[in-house]
């Protein structure tokens, strides 16, 4: 019973040491909390759909030089 | 070949990269040490190479249906896929030596699937270099055709098998799963997967784009 009662302590501390650790890893928290993410994503969407509508409009003008024949 | 003409696969490729860009950057990912918000580049690192294998295998098909058929327009629907394949490769190799040097310390570590990788680009290089060589149009179609479906199962096996049967920095190699428990989530997959076919569905589109150049400069050519 005592071994038991060990054991269950033991994987309880184990339990708290994970949920410490993966506390301490660092990562971009303030610029989420500040919405500074925000304004990446739509710096890099613009960029994105830039390049999307450039892409679109030499599909365009191919499609006419090809029509030309 | 009439639907690298329509244009619905076009935006649906805009529209899953786009879902990408925002889902990788506002969804949740595993909390993870070295890594930290670096592990988002598997948003967007991995996919240029899975974008780089389909490109590279529309290009070996057509490479097979050129040798069928002796229709040109196959052999310059290769050519032209393997030119955005090698375009995705450096994409690949630079976007993964920028996360190396933070992740693992250097730009290049001779990490045995970096080491493969450029083997295989230099493999490439030979496709492009080996069709410029030949003059005459038929003899150098045929010729690139064959090396093409040699260099594919190579290029695939320089790159995927030979680096997981040792010991490597990449995931998935040395024994280690690839995107299995320890590095990746469902929220990831959620992301990851759609940006294969998003980024395959561009690269595909990049490449008919010019397969479409080509064929105008042959047409040209061939009336003169």
């Amino acid at each position: 019973m005592k071994r038991l009662f060990t054991l269950i302590v033991l994987m309880l501390t184990l339990t708290t040491v994970f949920a410490q650790e993966s506390e301490t890893v660092e990562m971009a928290d303030t610029m989420r909390a500040n919405g500074g993410i925000y304004v990446v994503v739509a710096t890099l969407t613009i960029i994105f759909l830039g390049l999307a509508v450039y892409l679109f409009a030499l599909d365009k003008r191919l499609k006419k030089i090809e029509n030309e024949k | 070949m009439k639907f690298i003409y329509l244009s619905w696969w076009k935006y649906l490729a805009v529209a899953i990269i786009m879902y990408t860009l925002l889902a990788g950057f506002l969804l949740g990912v595993p909390r993870l040490f070295i890594l930290h918000e670096t592990i988002r580049n598997t948003y967007f690192h991995v996919p240029m190479w899975i974008a780089m294998f389909t490109v590279f295998t529309i290009s070996v098909i057509f490479s097979i249906k050129y040798l069928g058929s002796g229709n040109e327009k196959h052999d310059l629907l290769a050519v032209e896929c393997a030119n955005v394949g090698v375009f995705f490769f450096v994409l690949g190799l630079i976007t993964g030596m920028i996360w190396a040097d933070y992740a693992w310390g250097e730009y290049w570590s001779n990490d045995p699937k970096q080491n493969s990788a450029a083997i295989a680009f230099l493999l490439y290089c030979a496709y492009l270099v080996l069709r410029n060589a030949i003059d005459e149009e038929q003899k150098r179609a045929k010729i690139s055709a064959i090396y093409n479906i040699f260099a594919f199962p190579i290029m695939i096996v320089l790159i995927m098998v030979l680096p997981r049967m040792t010991d490597s920095l990449h995931p998935g190699n040395g024994g280690n799963p690839a995107f299995g428990k320890l590095d990746m989530d469902n929220r990831m997959r959620m992301v990851l997967y759609p940006a294969f076919i998003g980024w395959s569905l561009f690269a595909a589109w990049i490449a008919t784009l010019r397969y479409r150049v080509r064929l105008v400069e042959y047409n040209r050519n061939s009336i003169n």
